[in-house]
């Protein structure tokens, strides 16, 4: 039987003269990790780029099939290492709906979690913002966004007790309450934090020779990036308003006042890398807009009591009926999306998919590449702001 | 437009034994879709003004287990300006055998998102998509041997010389 030969090799076995082929990672600062790019190249243009990834595969899906659902939770944490607050909550999430326990999550909970999961996504953002910075050739913006990203993973290894992969949110409540004084040490770092904003946004946002280097690079158009399943700031960027935690209305986002921002190609064409960057900047005011709100109910009407008890609707076994079911939830990168079978008799998932913003966003890269230089290539890859742990799970 | 109406749409259009079955049990119902015709469904349903499913979220390719020999691939699609979702499924039956692998229709021209998605599926399970234009391993080493996600594999012990199992 003749084998039909793939995209792949037609693309590499069929070479100009003038064409070359170059390996740009695994090992490559700009590569975000361990993710391979094979480019086809005349010269300085990139005829093609073919990504190769796998490099840290550690089988997610294999270990979900011998692990309960309590038991997934740390293996979750370490798919998008960037925001694993947001990764637990999609997932616990998804149980507790299976198992029918999602409206008898008490409110302060409900809030812990969302007030958790914004202060991740400004650490998030913020690295996407200084390693773009980096990327590009800032170095500067880098330190301060390190800088500022610490105070919060501070925050968060004094609530949960680890640095980056905290475990914290539990099906049906929260690993512990917040450390008493979290909300006033939060509200001081939110005042600490918005002037900075300012500054980064003189340094980065206004800089003409940032705007040069992203302004009109790497434009996605938006019927692209649907068809090509990009979500979060990827589709906001080419100028969509589109945002689960609104659309889905999840958790107690109904209940809390934030705008969602979209790239109008102020500084060249809509859905360029200008945008994207522009996107996530913004949404980290809206961030801390919505932390801010928490913060004000966590304090007030919610105000820890002695009989609170974060625990207390934790369910003794989890064993959801027979179904299969899919959760998504807005993740600083996206759509993530966990996709559950369960049998009805075990603590133990037949399968658990999980569907990663980051391996739907760098499956365009190939499309918005075509034809660019290769020193925009690493602009455009930086804008995508992928995670590698959530490529490749 | 609500799930009943989409079911009565299809069957309207592509006949009455273009759905197998539907299930409603769930959280989410699902519409189990006749193999052969989930290229034409999908194309309807993303390119029919009502239900504008323009958007494939999760596409997953699943084993029955060793009792029931079937493989089935699940999409879920959702609509961007209707907000509403839909969870579609193809299921066959197969033996098992390594020589020739369950094979599906690929839909990665409707969604070009689908094409990783297929390659995934095709990775970890050893599903055929006909069509695919670029069917190779994603996340394991090229020359990797069986298929992980199947409920039969048995871990290798070693990998090229080097002892991955205690």
């Amino acid at each position: 039987m003749q084998v039909k030969k793939t995209r792949y090799d037609q693309l590499t076995e069929n070479l100009k003269p003038e064409e070359m082929i170059i390996n740009m990672g695994p090992q490559h600062p700009s590569t975000h990790g361990v993710l391979r790019l094979e480019l086809i190249t005349d010269g300085e243009i990139v005829k093609e780029v073919i990504p190769h990834m796998g490099y840290l595969h550690r089988c997610f899906e294999k270990h979900c099939e011998n692990l309960t659902y309590q038991q997934i939770i740390p293996f979750v944490d370490r798919m998008d290492y960037l925001s694993s607050m947001n990764n637990d909550h999609a997932y616990v999430m998804g149980v507790e709906r299976m198992m029918g326990i999602d409206k008898d999550i008490p409110k302060r909970v409900e809030y812990i979690r969302v007030l958790v999961c914004e202060l991740n996504r400004i650490a998030s953002h913020l690295i996407a913002i200084g390693i773009y910075g980096i990327d590009i050739g800032a170095f500067t913006p880098f330190l301060w966004c390190f800088r500022d990203r610490e105070h919060i993973l501070n925050m968060l290894e004094w609530a949960s007790g680890s640095r980056m992969l905290y475990n914290y949110i539990w099906v049906g409540g929260l690993f512990y309450d917040l450390p008493v004084g979290f909300e006033e040490r939060c509200s001081e770092f939110v005042s600490y934090f918005k002037p900075k904003l300012t500054e980064l946004n003189l340094l980065l946002t206004d800089n003409q020779i940032f705007i040069a280097r992203t302004a009109g690079v790497g434009i996605l158009p938006l019927d692209v990036a649907i068809n090509y399943g990009c979500s979060g700031p990827m589709l906001r960027g080419s100028g969509l308003k589109w945002d689960l935690r609104r659309t889905d209305e999840y958790s107690v986002y109904p209940e809390l006042e934030f705008d969602i921002p979209v790239g109008k190609g102020e500084m060249g064409k809509s859905g360029d890398c200008w945008d994207r960057y522009k996107v996530r900047a913004d949404e980290i005011v809206e961030s801390i807009l919505i932390v801010e709100q928490c913060l004000e109910r966590l304090q007030k009407e919610l105000k820890r009591g002695p009989e609170f008890d974060p625990r207390a609707k934790l369910p003794k076994k989890i064993i959801p009926k027979e179904q299969d079911f899919y959760i998504r939830a807005e993740n600083p990168r996206g759509e993530l999306g966990y996709y559950f079978i369960t049998d009805g008799k075990t603590e133990i998932p037949k399968r658990v998919k999980a569907r990663a913003p980051s391996f739907n966003n760098l499956s365009v890269l190939p499309e918005i590449t075509r034809g660019v230089l290769i020193a925009d290539l690493v602009a455009i890859l930086g804008s995508v702001d992928i995670v590698l742990g959530e490529v490749d799970r | 437009m609500n799930f009943d109406e989409i079911k009565r749409l299809l069957s309207e259009k592509f006949g009455s034994d273009v759905i197998i079955e539907d299930q409603k049990g769930g959280l989410q119902p699902a519409l189990i879709i006749n193999p052969n015709s989930i290229v034409p469904v999908c194309k309807e349903l993303r390119d029919n003004k009502n239900t504008w499913f323009d958007f494939l979220s999760c596409l997953t390719g699943i084993d029955h287990g060793v009792e029931n020999n079937k493989f089935s691939v699940v999409y879920h699609l959702a609509s961007i300006p209707h907000k509403h979702q839909l969870v579609l499924k193809v299921i066959i039956d197969h033996d098992r055998s390594l020589d020739s692998l369950p094979s599906f229709i690929s839909v990665s021209d409707i969604w070009k998102t689908a094409e990783w998605h297929e390659r995934e599926a095709f990775d970890l399970l050893g599903i055929q998509f006909e069509g695919h234009p670029d069917l190779r391993r994603i996340l394991l080493p090229d020359d990797w041997e069986g298929y992980p996600l199947r409920k039969d594999y048995i871990a290798a012990e070693e990998y090229k010389g080097i002892k991955i199992k205690e």
